[in-house]
């Protein structure tokens, strides 16, 4: 066992070796974002401020941060509402064979197989040969669904898989209809699972960025608007950005736990009580 | 409803007709028209209705995109192997190391909570570490191990390379760790018992069972690098190609068919990738 031991640790190691990897440039960024107002792009820091931050959001000097923002929120929005609606009603029909099934399961896949500057690119033609102008609401909102909803499927199926279909059954014994079933019965045990959908469509929108590129038209998600920034800005502001953009992310991550968690306690309670 | 027939038998299709109408008109549709607009003329300033194969020629004869094409198959190929590599042992750690069950999942977690957050400042945040001036050259110069700083860190293959396997490796990972985690481990002590040592349970055990995990994880990495434009374009400065990247530079000087053309080639090669890779590992039971 000696050796197993000796292994045990290069693999730890390793493992520590890769979080490092994982964590450290984003804490870098981090760090650096609290840059001094004479500092530059890397070490060493000169002094410590927030100047960086109200930079950011002064419109003349980083273009439209703001405007960017609440796009990209509004946008994430949409598509987690329509995520989890769309792949919720399609997880219950995948849970029964129907004459397409195997077909559409297929073009689900192929949607997160084809290269995103494919869909992107599709997209942006397609609505010009159509005379249509595309726009962050309309053909941004689309290609970004084309992306979340094979995402959001597949977890349907994996919380389908492990759902006991005997709960249903005592239901309908009972009574229920079909939608009273549904709504008494399957979404209040699966809506832990579906909240993590959500959070799944909003931060995968969020942080869109190939997809978007084509579609978004006239006005900038925060991602496209930070990949503008890379070929103009030389000062920490794209770290402060960078880092107010994260922080936003777990603040969502935070909020869908939280929501989990509540859930889940008042489901005990109701359980013991 | 429950017992009246026809509403219940129509609907499954009505459940299915939203996702089915937004992948029509968002991926099929649009698919459809690059492969329409591929055939195209175009000017400097349109695109004109035509059948032509002149798009196809300039993919298929010019001695540049061939070599576009190699540099991202020889991105895709190095980038698997490590990504590959990586996750692999990472996920192997987790799976059979790591005992307690809670710290598992936090473990899990932990390499997971860096995917919440978006790629391109991921890529940004390589600068103050890879620069010039940046936190690595700086460490070495303290070291006496180099006199001058290194060029090649930042602005080349190599930060393209790192930067692709620095937001990749947890498309293999996580796969990986699924597949693992099912495997019953009475079969692991089983070819213990039968006298395997820590390699050979390795290599006949857990290898071949981790297999559809490896192949998830490896479609994952090899399309999203065929697909890049923008980890090359941002981590190379501009000094290195990939398929991707040439499309985005002809849509930036408005050759749609040209680059539909492209998207069209890429599209089958990337086919015909996950094609292979499918036809050595069958996944349909993780799915």
């Amino acid at each position: 066992m000696e050796k197993a031991g000796f292994g045990k640790w290069v693999l730890g190691a390793f493992f520590v070796l890769f979080v490092l990897f994982l964590y450290g440039p984003t804490l870098t960024i981090l760090i650096l974002s609290f840059q001094g107002p004479e500092g530059g792009l890397t070490f060493p820091m000169r002094g410590v401020s927030l100047v960086w931050f109200r930079r950011l959001f002064e419109t003349q000097a980083v273009g439209d941060f703001g405007g960017s923002l609440t796009r990209s929120l509004l946008l994430a929005f949409l598509v987690m509402m329509a995520t989890v609606v769309v792949s919720l009603a399609a997880g219950l029909a995948f849970r029964r064979r129907f004459a397409g099934s195997g077909a559409l399961f297929y073009l689900t896949v192929a949607s997160l197989i084809v290269p995103s500057i494919l869909v992107s690119l599709g997209i942006g033609i397609l609505f010009n040969q159509l005379g249509l102008d595309t726009a962050w609401y309309s053909s941004g909102l689309g290609a970004q669904l084309t992306w979340t909803l094979p995402f959001g499927l597949l977890i349907m199926f994996a919380i389908f898989n492990r759902f006991d279909a005997s709960w249903e059954e005592a239901a309908r014994d009972l009574g229920a209809t079909s939608w009273q079933t549904f709504s008494h019965v399957v979404l209040p045990i699966i809506l832990p699972s579906v909240v993590g959908v959500a959070l799944f469509g909003f931060t995968l929108s969020y942080d869109e960025f190939a997809r978007t590129l084509l579609t978004a038209g006239v006005d900038n998600t925060l991602p496209l608007e930070v990949f503008g920034m890379t070929t103009n800005i030389t000062t920490p502001v794209l770290y402060a950005l960078g880092t107010l953009s994260t922080a936003l992310s777990f603040a969502v991550i935070g909020l869908a736990l939280g929501a989990v968690a509540v859930l889940q306690r008042r489901r005990a309670r109701r359980l013991s009580g | 409803m429950a017992g009246s027939g026809t509403a219940a038998r129509l609907l499954p299709y009505l459940q299915v007709a939203p996702l089915a109408l937004i992948l029509g008109v968002f991926l099929v549709v649009p698919i459809l028209t690059l492969v329409v607009v591929s055939f195209f003329d175009y000017d400097s300033v349109r695109i004109i209705p035509d059948f032509v194969w002149t798009n196809y020629a300039e993919v298929l004869l010019s001695a540049v995109t061939w070599r576009t094409y190699a540099k991202t198959v020889w991105f895709a190929a190095l980038v698997w192997a490590i990504t590959l590599f990586i996750g692999f042992w990472v996920a192997y750690f987790l799976a059979f190391h790591v005992r307690s069950r809670t710290v598992q999942t936090a473990l899990f977690l932990l390499c997971t909570i860096p995917f919440w957050t978006s790629n391109i400042i991921r890529m940004i945040s390589w600068v103050p570490f890879l620069g010039r001036n940046g936190l690595l050259n700086q460490a070495l110069l303290g070291l006496g191990a180099i006199d001058r700083p290194l060029e090649f860190l930042l602005f080349s293959d190599f930060a393209v390379v790192l930067a692709f396997v620095h937001l990749y490796t947890l498309f293999m990972v996580v796969p990986i760790f699924n597949t693992m985690m099912r495997i019953d481990r009475r079969l692991v002590e089983a070819a213990v018992d039968a006298g395997a040592n820590a390699w050979q349970v390795l290599t006949n055990v857990i290898i071949p069972l981790s297999k559809p995990g490896i192949a998830i994880g490896s479609i994952f990495v090899v399309v999203l690098v065929m697909g890049d434009f923008i980890t090359v374009r941002l981590m190379s400065g501009g000094q290195s190609a990939s398929v991707g990247l040439m499309i985005y530079n002809q849509i930036s000087l408005l050759q749609y068919p040209a680059a539909a053309a492209n998207a069209v080639v890429l599209l089958a090669i990337v086919l015909l990738m996950v094609g292979a890779i499918l036809r050595v590992v069958d996944i349909r039971r993780e799915l």
